[in-house]
């Protein structure tokens, strides 16, 4: 039973009576989508912020040269089309003559090379620059023709341009970008034009009137920062929210009420992150290939994604999301064994002498710690089951849950870890270059666990130099097999994206890239519109 | 008086200096730099573009550089900018002069602090003076009780229950945010309802224990009062109770009130940072957590100062106040 | 000075302070007993069994992992009282170190040392408290050892103030007279004078200190779970509060009855040892 909020002051949701006569699920303009976030962008300029919710608005003011269509191939978005040479080195793109900036000023081919000058000056404070110093010369052919070309063969060149490059000179030029007030007034071309930013509190954005692909349905996209995913929870409960992220427990056993069925739809998918338990290769414990096999048979998969989960995800077998392209079921998996694990970890020497409990090898208790970061309470779940699992097998596991920054400068970049539960989030394009590779373990780089072998060094420089989809896969398969024998990480499991929006809104497709592609194209039926356009 | 002001004042200059030198220290020992956070595990994050950002942020100066420049600055107010990647001065994130008054963040905290204060006063002190009129009596007793829990209530507890009672259970009050979705399209009277339907939750937890605390303070205070010789000098002269009890009494246990009240306001700053977390008020305890876990060093130097500082203006204006009214003090 | 023995019966007479010597032994006793009163090991997973309200077979349900709450609590006692306590007794030791010297050898050691004080009290601690936490990482001796470290003013002025009026006292004069060391002389004749106000402040402390626990563990700061404390199993069991409200209720009636425990105690000790408060 919902009771009705008694609001003793508030007359702004003007309801419209159900009348019989309206046609119910015609698209009609109108109404504003309530977002729920628990973080605050930090910057509204794509190629400043490195934060998921900064991306999350800045998506929706700038549009990139391509982007990824539903079935995950790269379709033109400001880019009408775009020629490849044979060699692969150089991309023409052809921009639409028809689209303009939300000022009126018509999008050019300049505005293009404006940013990607932006992003490899090194005087730009961006963390994207990698993929475009791949690129040896960029040049505008007309108003609208942009040519890039690359020193080798880069495969994933196209998918770099989206929407992280293309800003608006007119407005930047002859300042510094760091000092732009576009970074909290984005003035943009994309579906929605930038409103109000209340710090604290919310984001308002309105649909563009002049948007290439057609004014959105919706007037208002409305993003609220709350904090906590409880009372965020709440939020959405009271209505004060339409849409937010669950998590597994609010998808499961919290949405079952009648007022959740009859007011919201929920949605699930995998998403394109997977979370794995990291090794130190560097230890000499776990360079022993059989101790990392152990492990693997220790846990079990199928009870994190019980217990974490609550069933919404699926194993993880690779550094790739089973359904994509690149990614190859057929790898060797570690069935969860704590017999074999222990006996893989007496061949490797570890066994207790001593009857306290806690595998030994020359007198030193097998003993190590699991560092993850905060604000993640699934990790921090899934390393108490972890915990709990490896205490059986008799090794003595300790938590150590550390603030991000502290995690990544005293003990990531210093190496000063044992093992790590984290998640990457894994682009398109299957090139994991940068963190598989042998010569990306120094200080600071990403192959943080100093994973080393050759053969997957020649796979990646490969990989990463070829076009063709046939051939990469064939080399992205490899990659993995060996990943999946060597274990230096213990892929544990690919999440469920879970979503849920109030029911109103209409034409919302999931599909592999998730929901929100296509939300210029959501509407509410005439007769369910909640919110009248403010003032 | 006017000499009392000046020694008063000159004595802060070094608890002034002292409270930066603090900050910066407390600061600057922590391990990580604020650019870990800029990069968050970007696979595309070069270390070249790393120290760049270091450089372009001068934390490769060295550190009591750093510190001078740092105050120089704050004299005039410069807090620098923020680390986050808004890169706004920390000036403009407490006081914005671009948005209303009544929501920029350093306003947002102060009403809600001005109000508890005053809803505090307006509970503790009849609760406290009845205690001591009458100690030990029934309504004492209730209220010893009370006192009791509420100072041992975890604050952010009782928000949770009473969250869940008058926000989801009763639907009579809103959940978080301090004012609502349309709140643009309301008239005058309309928005300052919709201000107040916000505020009455976190105003009520932040004030809780404050009610608690004060009451019991206020018991104590006028009990001694009470004993006092001109107080039963007072009685003695045949005065009715009530002029000793108001004139006489309470007015010497309002006294050392005004102390607690300067005081007691870097308590009122660190139980914002909890409130502004449960209610999602966008004030300066929201800023100043968002800040913390952010490694805002700009801005967390500056919350530090300027709540400390705000801390040595309330103790000196309660002083002040002391000092004026009771002239005993100021000959000291 | 007061005799013990009127201490005592001051205290047996005080109800509140004899709840509150009842509440804080109870709490005490279960900490020491948590391992053989447990019914299950306060670590043990079991995902079939979770969110089980409160019943015969667990006392006070599980949470979202099938762990015992009632079990969890009782190893939290341990964990929340052993915060409590350390910290009150970092805080206490340097608060008896600072105001000594500073009462003893008054002028400008005592300037220099009050001035600090003046900077520590500006500072909005629990602000304070959480930069610091942030920044070294919130491991349980790291708490300890923060709140004790940002909470020894008040028991420096005490202490200080004790000493500016003990050390014009008779027997100070005597002893220095008789060639005593200051050492000596601070730790042997005055303090011991001046440690019944430090003894009510400590007991207080520790409520307080269990207090801010469970605030830093509400915004992730503070004691870090699976080792479970009162605030982390408290702010564990906030996500599912409308699912599992005995998650959070339990250990919220502990924080309040535990802490309700020292502030009766202190506060009735309080009353015990100050003579203007004897009827």
């Amino acid at each position: 039973m919902k009771h009705v909020p008694l609001l003793f002051a508030l007359h702004i949701f003007i309801l419209l009576f159900h009348s019989g006569s309206i046609a119910a699920d015609e698209p009609a303009y109108g109404d504003a989508l309530i977002v729920g976030s628990i973080g605050e962008p930090s910057n509204l300029i794509p190629m400043l912020a490195s934060d998921r919710p900064s991306h999350d608005v800045s998506g929706l003011v700038y549009q990139g040269l391509v982007k990824y269509d539903t079935d995950l191939s790269l379709i033109g978005d400001l880019a009408r089309s775009w020629d490849i040479t044979d060699d692969g080195l150089s991309i023409t793109f052809h921009l639409r003559e028809d689209v303009q900036w939300e000022d009126g000023t018509p999008f050019t081919a300049e505005d293009v090379l404006y940013g990607f000058n932006t992003i490899c000056d090194p005087a730009t404070p961006t963390a994207y620059a990698g993929d475009y110093l791949q690129v040896k010369k960029a040049e505008v052919l007309d108003s609208h023709t942009f040519k890039v070309t690359y020193d080798k063969p880069f495969a994933p060149a196209l998918g770099s341009w989206g929407n992280i490059v293309v800003l608006p000179r007119h407005l930047l030029e002859e300042k510094k970008i760091t000092e732009s007030s576009l970074s909290r007034k984005p003035i943009g071309l994309g579906p929605f034009t930038f409103r109000t930013w209340a710090p604290g509190e919310k984001i308002v954005l309105d649909a563009n009137p002049t948007y290439y692909d057609g004014r959105p349905y919706l007037n208002q996209y409305i993003i609220r920062f709350i904090p906590d995913q409880g009372t965020m929870f709440l939020e959405l409960q009271s209505g004060a929210i339409d849409y937010m992220p669950l998590t597994p427990m609010q998808y499961t056993r919290q949405t079952q009420t009648d007022y959740f069925k009859n007011n919201y739809n929920k949605y699930k998918y995998p998403s394109f992150t997977y979370t794995y338990l990291g090794f130190n290769l560097k230890h000499p414990w776990f360079q022993d290939k059989r101790v990392r096999q152990a492990i693997a048979h220790a846990v079990n998969k199928q009870e994190l994604i019980d217990g974490v989960l609550l069933g919404l995800g699926r194993e993880a077998t690779g550094p790739f999301v089973p359904g994509t392209w690149p990614y190859n079921p057929d790898v060797q998996k570690h069935p969860f064994n704590p017999d074999r694990a222990r006996s893989l970890l007496a061949e490797a020497g570890w066994t207790d002498t001593d009857g306290d409990g806690v595998l030994d090898r020359d007198g030193r208790p097998f003993e190590f710690t699991i560092h993850t970061n905060m604000g993640n309470p699934l990790r921090l779940k899934t390393a108490t089951i972890i915990q709990w699992r490896l205490e059986k097998i008799g090794i003595k596991i300790d938590i150590r849950v550390l603030e991000w920054a502290t995690f990544l400068n005293e003990f990531l970049d210093k190496r000063r870890f044992h093992a790590v539960i984290m998640g990457w989030g894994i682009g398109l394009d299957p090139d994991q270059y940068d963190i598989w590779h042998s010569s990306k373990t120094a200080e600071r780089e990403l192959n943080f666990i100093t994973y080393k072998n050759q053969e997957v060094d020649e796979l990646l420089e490969k990989g990463r130099r070829i076009f063709d989809i046939k051939k990469r896969k064939k080399i992205y398969n490899r990659f993995q097999e060996i990943l999946a024998e060597e274990v230096p990480y213990i892929f544990l499991y690919v999440p469920y994206a879970l979503p849920i929006i109030h029911n109103r809104f209409k034409n919302i497709q999931p599909t592999p890239i998730g929901i929100s592609y296509n939300l210029e194209k959501w509407y509410v039926p005439a007769d369910r519109q909640k919110h009248r356009l403010l003032p | 008086m006017i000499l009392y002001m000046l020694k008063r004042l000159l004595t802060m200059i070094p608890v002034v200096l002292g409270v930066t030198v603090l900050s910066f220290c407390i600061i600057h020992l922590a391990p990580g730099k604020p650019t870990d956070k800029l990069s968050e595990l970007n696979p595309k994050m070069t270390p070249e573009a790393r120290q760049r950002l270091e450089q372009y942020y001068g934390l490769d100066k060295p550190l009591h550089v750093q510190y001078l420049s740092w105050l120089k600055r704050i004299v005039r107010f410069d807090f620098g900018n923020s680390f986050s990647t808004d890169s706004r001065p920390v000036i403009v994130k407490i006081w914005d002069r671009g948005v209303p008054i009544l929501d920029r963040r350093l306003m947002v905290t102060l009403i809600i602090n001005v109000l508890s204060m005053l809803l505090i006063l307006s509970c503790a002190i009849p609760i406290g003076v009845y205690s001591a009129v009458k100690p030990y009596s029934f309504f004492d007793r209730i209220t010893t009780v009370f006192v009791f829990v509420g100072f041992a209530t975890p604050a952010f507890w009782l928000a949770l229950l009473l969250i869940i009672l008058f926000s989801i259970n009763l639907g009579w009050l809103p959940i978080s945010g301090i004012k609502s979705i349309g709140y643009d399209g309301l008239g005058f009277t309309a928005q300052m309802f919709d201000r107040a339907h916000h505020l009455i939750l976190p105003v009520f937890i932040s004030a809780f224990g404050g009610i608690a605390g004060m009451s019991r303070y206020m018991r104590s205070s006028m009990l001694e009062a009470i004993r006092n010789d001109y107080v039963t000098t007072a009685r003695a002269k045949g005065l009715a109770e009530k002029t000793v009890i108001f004139k006489h009494a309470l007015r010497n246990a309002l006294l050392p009130l005004i102390t607690i009240l300067g005081l007691s306001i870097p308590g009122l700053i660190s139980g914002s940072i909890i409130f502004e977390q449960i209610f999602g008020i966008p004030g300066m305890g929201q800023l100043s957590f968002q800040a913390i876990m952010g490694r805002d060093y700009p801005v967390v130097m500056g919350l530090l100062v300027i709540s400390s500082i705000l801390t040595l203006a309330g103790n000196l204006v309660a002083d002040m106040c002391y000092a004026l009214a009771d002239p005993r003090i100021r000959t000291k | 000075m007061l005799e013990q023995q009127s201490v005592f019966t001051t205290i047996k007479k005080n109800r509140l302070a004899v709840t509150g010597l009842i509440i804080v032994s109870l709490f005490f006793l279960v900490a020491v007993l948590a391992p053989v009163i447990a019914p299950y090991d306060y670590r043990e997973i079991n995902v079939q069994e979770m969110l089980v309200p409160p019943g015969l077979k667990h006392l006070c349900g599980t949470d979202d992992l099938g762990r015992d709450i009632f079990s969890r609590m009782l190893w939290g006692a341990r964990i929340s009282l052993a915060v409590g306590f350390v910290a009150v007794g970092i805080s206490t030791l340097i608060g008896i170190l600072v105001g000594s010297l500073a009462g003893y050898y008054g002028r400008w050691i005592d300037s220099v040392i009050m001035r600090f004080v003046d900077i520590m009290l500006c500072f909005p601690t629990f602000f304070l408290i959480l930069t610091v936490i942030a920044f070294v990482g919130p491991s349980i001796w790291n708490i300890m050892i923060i709140i004790g470290l940002t909470s020894w003013m008040g028991v420096a002025r005490l202490v200080r103030a004790e000493f500016l009026s003990l050390k014009q006292r008779e027997y100070v004069l005597a002893a220095r007279a008789s060639g005593a060391s200051d050492a000596r002389i601070i730790f042997l004749h005055i303090l011991p004078n001046a440690m019944a106000p430090v003894f009510v402040s400590a007991i207080l402390g520790v409520g307080a200190a269990v207090l801010l626990e469970s605030a830093l563990s509400f915004l992730g700061l503070g004691v870090q779970p699976p080792v479970p404390s009162w605030g982390n199993i408290l702010t564990e069991g906030k996500a599912n509060i409308e699912i599992a409200w005995w998650i959070s209720l339990f250990p919220g009636l502990a924080i309040l009855i535990t802490v309700l425990g020292y502030n009766l105690l202190g506060e009735g000790l309080r009353d015990a040892l100050d003579p203007r408060f004897k009827k």
